[in-house]
């Protein structure tokens, strides 16, 4: 083939734009966040906003509502996508206001490269929300991933930061390269990258199977590693206890919508023909990860630590949507269960950063308050805001009528409907072991003499969000058909 | 002559190696380093096989964004080694005990 004889039909950018405007606006930002000589770095922070604000913006505005493919089908746009990207972009413009204060506090994060890492992971988990190539899946994640592990040792004099990066860093290379060994086999027994080719060749039987079944073993090891999941989930109580609060806040929230849609794309998307296989690894998974997260969170006194193992027992829980998507080859109730598991990881998000962001709220200069006693006596404090950790704990245990118990409730009816009884069983066995210790958080702030008496300072901004997020958390619980009939509607339009 | 199956029986027995490296080792954090990458060579491996046996290309061309994104890789993890070295002077993996619980 000559050069001449080749053909480039130009990609469709307009798909794309949302991601094109922020990659632009990061390299701007960091050649700005250079001539910025103020130490409070306000521009660099206001621009942050600004494109992450824009890019919602965009991102509505692009949307067709029709599946459409661009860069030669190695992007997809869809509604499923583009309910994520709003739901991820609105995520880190909150998050970034929850942690600014904290940051300012705090002069090795308060530097430039906190915003564009932040810009370039929100980039990573963009095009990973929007992939429809291996290729392009594995550049996402590692957009994301070498951006949170530079995150994660920013605060570099201090000896748990450092060693929570190096942990991240080596544990999530691991994951990655299983991930690309699954990805390889997978490869070789469709002869294609491409998802929808993949699942094409798989429903026509062109696919070895011996060799597909071997590459999703490593597929779903090197996912659950991602989403931290046990027994891939040695990362993440670490991660999550040695990594600034600020930063912390970001691992735990944003990236969940990320990994979610990447289980999306590549099992349920590519892989849907040998769903049998990779539901029966899902479920076990899910399973352990129930038990060990919610009997770990038990014994721990640091509340970054508690809320890391809670967040592996809801991805467990998360899981169990997708477990339940196809019974013995009848996908009748498909789009109910990975309804359900969306709701879930949706709500999830917003109740997680809430809870980051209060431990932020009440850290100060020198002071961070990641212990669970150091909420002690918060009602005398503070009211509102030990009412609105309450609303958070009471979500997360799954209470009725916070957003949390729809979310367990959905996911659920879906898996009782599947015929799984036993494993519904087991989750509510799991959850209210769960309880314990999101009880015993609001019995500390409530019940417990405060050891601390210095006021809670926080600016309006923060307050007005925080408020806000608290409300969500119990209106969503009062009101949850409305969000679940969008998730329904997205994924019934997408897939 | 060589088969597909002996390329994929060397890229396991590296991609083994590597994993078996991150697991059992636990003196040097360099020599972690250097199983990811042993790790991303294997798969590399997988993929130029596959891409020749298949007559395609893509495969090839995903060897050259993993190439590209291990340097960066590496050169983060080393950054990291450097600041952990000078928080703990060691880069023993068995002092990497300061988080717990």
């Amino acid at each position: 083939m000559t050069l001449a004889e080749m053909q480039f039909a130009l990609p469709d950018l307009r798909l794309a734009s949302a991601e094109i405007f922020l990659l632009a606006m990061a390299c701007l930002i960091m050649i700005v966040d250079l001539f910025v000589r103020d130490k409070n770095r306000t521009l660099t922070f206001a621009l942050t906003q600004l494109t992450l604000a824009v890019s919602a913006v965009v991102t509505v505005m692009v949307s067709s509502g029709q599946v459409a493919y661009t860069f030669s089908n190695m992007y997809v746009g869809d509604l499923m996508g583009d309910l994520l990207k709003l739901m991820l972009d609105v995520v880190m413009i909150v998050v970034l206001f929850y942690s600014r204060a904290y940051v300012l506090d705090r002069p090795q994060l308060a530097k430039g490269e906190f915003y564009t890492l932040t810009l370039f992971a929100t980039l990573g988990m963009m095009v990973m929300i929007s992939a429809n190539h291996f290729l392009t899946i594995y550049i996402g994640i590692e957009l994301l991933s070498l951006s949170l592990y530079g995150m994660v040792a920013l605060n570099r004099d201090s000896v748990q930061a450092t060693e929570a990066a190096m942990k991240y860093f080596v544990l999530g290379a691991l994951a990655s390269g299983l991930l690309l060994y699954g990805m390889s086999m997978i490869y070789g027994a469709t002869g294609s990258l491409e998802i929808t080719t993949v699942a094409e060749r798989l429903f026509s039987g062109q696919a070895d199977m011996i060799v597909l079944l071997f590459g999703v073993v490593f597929l779903v090891a090197g996912i659950a590693f991602k989403l931290g999941v046990v027994p891939f989930h040695m990362w993440i109580p670490d991660v999550y206890h040695g990594a600034p609060t600020a930063v912390t806040l970001i691992i735990a929230s944003a990236p969940k919508l990320a990994a979610f849609a990447i289980v999306m794309r590549m099992l349920v998307g590519g892989l849907l023909v040998a769903s049998n296989d990779w539901q029966n690894m899902l479920l076990i998974l899910s399973v352990l990860s129930m038990a060990v997260g919610n009997f770990a969170a038990i014994a721990q006194t640091n509340l970054k630590r508690m809320l890391a193992y809670s967040a592996i027992s809801h991805m467990g829980f998360m899981l169990l949507g997708l477990v339940v998507g196809v019974v013995g080859g009848d996908a009748r109730f498909a789009i109910n269960a990975y309804s359900s598991s969306m709701f879930y990881v949706m709500t999830y998000v917003i109740t997680s950063a809430g809870t980051f962001g209060m431990i932020l709220l009440l850290s100060r200069a020198g002071f961070e308050s990641e212990e669970i006693s150091d909420l002690a006596g918060l009602n005398k404090r503070s009211p509102w805001f030990a009412a609105v950790m309450m609303m958070m704990m009471f979500s997360m245990a799954g209470i009725p009528f916070f957003v949390g118990f729809f979310a367990k409730f959905s996911v659920l009816q879906a898996v009782v409907a599947a015929g799984y009884l036993w494993l519904a069983i087991a989750a509510v066995f799991f959850s209210l072991v769960g309880a314990y210790y999101y009880l015993r958080v609001v019995k500390v702030m409530y019940f417990d003499v405060p050891v601390d008496d210095a006021p809670i300072v926080a600016t309006l901004d923060v307050k007005v969000l925080m408020s806000f997020n608290g409300l969500a958390v119990a209106a969503l619980g009062l009101f949850p058909q409305m969000l679940m009939s969008i998730c329904a509607f997205v994924l019934l339009r997408s897939l | 002559m060589l088969t597909l199956s002996h390329y994929l029986i060397l890229s396991a027995i590296l991609f083994a190696i590597g994993v078996v490296g991150i697991f059992l080792n636990r003196k040097n954090l360099i020599v972690l380093l250097m199983s990811i990458e042993l790790i991303l060579l294997a798969v590399n491996t997988n993929f130029i096989a596959f891409s020749h046996y298949l007559d395609d290309l893509a495969g090839q061309v995903f060897v050259f964004f993993i190439l590209t994104v291990a340097a960066a890789e590496s050169a983060i993890g080393l950054a990291i080694l450097v600041v952990l070295f000078r928080n703990l002077k060691t880069i023993h993996v068995d002092d990497l005990d300061s988080l717990k619980g």
